[in-house]
């Protein structure tokens, strides 16, 4: 067989091999290497299966060759492949970039730790997105998290600890709650396919535990997504992590729990049990309406800039549970492609951040947490950086011409097509928000007047290209958007042509 | 390559070029002004086939299934393409002495985004659809942003806050609505004679769709989102010249006209826009009350734009032919009109240092030129004869007489006779009364001759367009036929 047969295979088992290779390496440098290769070969492996995907509909891939459902299968559909391009594409970029980065967050002799535990994450946020099996879902979950909590604590801060303590609390109550409902779906249905279990599904559709299972992976599934107001853990977990790990997380970890969301929604319980039999889309709304102003105004009155956008990914997110709650193709369009711009955009933003702590700092010491008063007059200081926040910032706004447009266009489009002409007030409304937050930077950056005697001092060119090449592509798939909303298209009509 | 790329090009690689001439004064304002040559001459080159009937297309790419950024250019966007490349011109020559004069700080910022202004003007000018001009926009907003808050000043900062707030708000909360709206039930956003609304759509929807167009392009500054005007006038004054006397009002009220001809057509809102003549109205006698109490030269003339603007509005809510090609011919005439006086409260500023018309006792006699050109704005503010204003307004009340629309008629006469009210004393001042004894010992002559000249030509414009109303009037009675 060529290897292009086994492309679903090796998305996984590469980045997973990198991370002991690392360990065994014990060296920075080589730690660095070796996981960036293995991000790259991953990115290719993903881009293979996209195109692999588009031409089939559906990769099956059955590992060591037993047939599903008693062997494992991996399942790449259009919305895997999609979101697939996402992890490993973020990882590419950051990789490159933590090399700068982590120099002076991280303490030398843990570099090759971080770049092992970067490797897990990436291994194990591919593997909850490829795999069609319930249980491995949860396996691959608890790689990415466990390794999540060590990055998180990795920063210098000694809040880093709390915060990673925080998130270990309430990603393991999460976890518990995913795994009850998929131990109450093995329970009814025998099978941990998925969809071997959307199949039998049908034989026992409304009986309780059904539901149950249901709810559980619901409110589990959402807790990790950070859903308004499971996300508690979340801003101080960003705020505190490492710059780079926070980009990293910020454009995928939400965004692959979004994932495991809309697969067990569309693609095992069905449209009918989700949105008839419980009352999830009007929980879902009322929610994401909650994120999208509760949290949007939270971030206005934030000081620290990282706390800030923080709380701007807890609206964001909003934004992409809202499209799921509309039960229509269009809304799940919107959703995935909110879910893949907003990806794009934050990890622009966390990284952009990470190269003006650096700048912030004199050389050889702890960079500061970027608040608003370091902050003052910072473009005369650094012009890229911050002329890059604020095109983010636009497309976080959703102003025309950036990704975070486009998203919004879909949401809206959607709302007009159940006619509920005042959720379109309320998106809009909401998006006024994201213009005070992103403001309040712009004044304080643009207008506030600099220290004395401050001289143009740019991030390190290393930090500052990933970036830009993110910023690049915020307005890329605004303009653009045959990729992005091809397949997000594509991938809505696939899940519900199966889940009917 | 076409002309259209063109004129896309041209002011892109003008901005590019100034940012790298920044260095050297005089090299910069060369480009700007080659740039702003460039243009004009390029724009100038669609017109004969535009007005032999050609409609030049140019689609970039597709930014939504089923929906392009593309350009096309008609009439309407002709006549406001002209104006502002060839306003920029002049406005280049007069900008290099008031910067120069007033030594203004970041100078190839201001000259970088005004160029970048010019490009987004031009795009909206000339967009096929809906959501090109919705995109541009939006564009022509953030590009002007940092020549509002230019002085960097705490008044400048909150002049820009206001400034954005109005302009982003109401474009998110109304304008965007309404384009996807359209597109939901047109299923397509392009600019096409005799409007794209499906037939028979419920008259109550029509008129909330022309609400949220209405308000959602502040631009146009229809009452009671107007007041980002008279807060953008921190700007130093090229800018509020250019752009909030030319460029982007005019995209405000360029883009009512295009929408309520391209988009609902005259006939679809026959009985829809009883309520935009009487806002309009409103607006127009408002506004100009506030003019007459407004001691502050700029800020008197911002709110005499305030209700101007509304004139146009108010010609295309009448829906009748000759009311449209009034509101046309009021886009050019104003443009002339208003940057004179602008330019005049400029020069007045950069040799006297006088911001209030109460200061103005005698000046004409310091400076002939400039209070000259001022009166001959004020005529054509008036509507009086031999002024570019006479002749739109002459449209615009045959227009509103056809339609029997006598409200319409009486505010015309009042605000008439309210501009009459505050602008001619302005000019009995600066030529009757005499210097006060403190200006006695504050010799001042002319301004620098590159803002004299400026202000001479769009003077002597405003008259050669009472004189010469040809093209303008074939441009607009096209947009009516078509």
């Amino acid at each position: 067989m060529s290897l292009s047969a086994h492309l679903p295979a090796l998305q996984v088992v590469l980045p997973l091999l990198s991370a002991p290779l690392a360990v065994l390496l014990r060296h920075g440098g080589f730690a660095c290497a070796v996981v960036t290769a293995g991000a790259w070969a991953a990115f290719a492996a993903a881009v293979g299966l996209w195109l692999q995907a588009g031409e089939v509909g559906v990769v099956s891939y059955h590992i060591g060759s037993w047939a599903p459902p008693w062997g494992i299968e991996y399942r790449v559909d259009r919305l895997a492949s999609f979101v697939l391009l996402l992890v490993s594409g973020t990882a590419a970029i950051v990789l490159p970039y933590s090399r700068a980065s982590i120099e002076r967050e991280i303490p030398r002799e843990q570099h090759y730790l971080y770049y092992a535990m970067f490797g897990l994450c990436l291994a194990g946020l591919l593997g909850i997105t490829i795999t069609g099996d319930a249980f491995n879902i949860f396996v691959f979950l608890e790689i990415s998290s466990l390794s999540t909590y060590v990055l998180i604590a990795l920063g210098r801060d000694r809040r880093a600890l709390a915060a990673a303590y925080r998130y270990l609390i309430m990603g393991t109550i999460g976890a518990t709650f995913i795994v009850i409902g998929i131990g109450f779906l093995y329970l009814m249905t025998g099978t941990l396919n998925l969809a071997d279990m959307a199949e039998r599904l049908r034989d026992v559709e409304s009986s309780r535990a059904v539901l149950a299972a249901l709810a559980f992976l619901t409110v589990g599934i959402s807790l990790k997504l950070a859903l308004f107001p499971l996300h508690q853990w979340l801003p101080n977990a960003y705020t505190h992590a490492p710059s780079a790990v926070t980009a990293f997380l910020a454009a995928t970890a939400t965004k692959v729990s979004v994932y495991v969301l809309i697969r067990f929604w569309y693609s095992v319980f069905g449209e009918s049990l989700v949105y008839v039999e419980l009352p999830l889309p009007r929980i879902m709304l009322l929610l994401s309406l909650a994120a999208m102003f509760a949290a949007s105004f939270t971030a206005i009155f934030q000081d620290n800039l990282k706390r800030l956008f923080a709380y701007s990914s807890v609206g964001q997110i909003g934004y992409i549970t809202l499209g799921l709650s509309f039960d229509s193709i269009d809304g799940l369009t919107a959703s995935i492609v909110h879910l893949f711009n907003h990806g794009v955009t934050k990890a622009a933003l966390f990284l952009l951040i990470g190269g003006m702590v650096i700048g912030l700092a004199k050389s050889g010491t702890v960079p500061p947490a970027p608040t608003f008063d370091r902050l003052a007059g910072l473009a005369k200081r650094m012009p890229l950086t911050c002329f890059g926040i604020v095109i983010a910032g636009l497309s976080l706004i959703g102003v025309p011409g950036t990704a975070g447009f486009v998203s919004k266009w879909y949401l809206i489009v959607a709302a007009l097509e159940k006619e509920q002409f005042w959720l379109v007030g309320a998106i809009l409304l909401s998006s006024l928000l994201a213009v005070a937050y992103v403001w309040r930077f712009v004044e304080v950056a643009y207008f506030k007047p600099a220290a004395e005697g401050t001289t143009r001092r740019e991030a390190p060119l290393g930090l500052l290209i990933p970036a830009w090449l993110l910023v690049i592509a915020t307005i890329w798939f605004g303009l653009d958007t045959s990729f992005t909303v091809g397949t997000a298209a594509e991938a809505a009509q696939q899940l519900v042509r199966v889940g009917k | 390559m076409t002309a259209l790329h063109l004129a896309f090009l041209i002011p892109l690689l003008g901005a590019l070029g100034i940012a790298l001439a920044g260095r050297w004064p005089n090299l910069r304002e060369g480009v700007t002004l080659a740039t702003a040559a460039l243009l004009f001459g390029t724009v100038l080159q669609l017109l004969e086939p535009v007005l032999a009937g050609a409609r030049p297309e140019l689609v970039l790419f597709e930014l939504l299934p089923g929906l392009s950024i593309a350009f096309k250019v008609e009439p309407l966007g002709m006549l406001f393409g002209l104006i502002a490349s060839g306003l920029w011109i002049v406005n280049s020559v007069y900008s290099i002495g008031y910067m120069r004069g007033n030594d203004e700080q970041h100078q190839t910022r201001f000259y970088v985004c005004f160029a970048l202004s010019l490009a987004s003007a031009l795009a909206i000018a000339f967009a096929a659809n809906l959501l090109t001009l919705f995109l541009f926009y939006e564009v022509l907003t953030l590009m002007t942003y940092p020549l509002v808050t230019h002085a960097g000043t705490d008044k400048a900062r909150a002049g820009g806050r206001t400034y954005l707030a109005i302009l982003m708000g109401t474009s998110i909360l109304f304008l965007l609505p309404a384009v996807i709206y359209v597109w939901h039930v047109a299923g397509t956003t392009d600019f096409t004679a005799g409007g794209i609304l499906p037939d028979g759509m419920d008259t109550g929807a029509v008129a909330v769709l022309l609400a949220l167009f209405m308000f959602g392009t502040a631009k146009a500054a229809l009452m009671p989102f107007h007041r980002w005007l008279p807060a953008a006038m921190v700007a130093p004054t090229p800018v509020s010249a250019l752009l909030h006397a030319v460029a982007v009002v005019k995209a405000g009220v360029f883009s009512v006209v295009k929408i309520v001809v391209y988009v609902f057509g005259l006939d679809q809102l026959a009985g829809a826009t009883d309520w935009l003549v009487a806002i309009a109205g409103f607006t127009i006698v408002a506004a100009s009350v506030v003019a007459l109490h407004a001691d502050n030269l700029k800020r008197r003339l911002a709110y005499s734009t305030v209700s101007q603007l509304s004139y146009v509005i108010l010609a295309a809510a009448l829906l009748a032919p000759l009311s449209v090609i009034g509101a046309a011919l009021h886009i050019a005439a104003h443009a002339l009109g208003k940057i004179t006086l602008f330019f005049a409260a400029g020069s007045i500023y950069t040799a006297a240092h006088k911001t209030e018309v109460s200061q103005l006792d005698g000046i004409g006699r310091r400076m002939p030129w400039t209070m000259a050109a001022f009166g001959i704005g004020a005529l054509s503010m008036i509507g009086l004869p031999p002024a570019a204003g006479f002749i739109s307004k002459w449209y615009l009340v045959s227009g509103a007489m056809s339609q029997g629309a006598w409200l319409a008629l009486c505010v015309v006469l009042l605000s008439t006779l309210l501009n009459a009210a505050y602008f001619l004393p302005i000019v009995y001042r600066a030529f009757f009364r005499p210097l006060s004894a403190d200006d006695e010992h504050h010799p001042h002559g002319e301004a620098p001759l590159p803002i004299v000249l400026a202000l001479s030509f769009t003077a002597a414009g405003t008259l050669a367009l009472f004189f010469f109303p040809d093209v303008p009037l074939a441009l607009a009675q096209q947009l009516v036929k078509s």
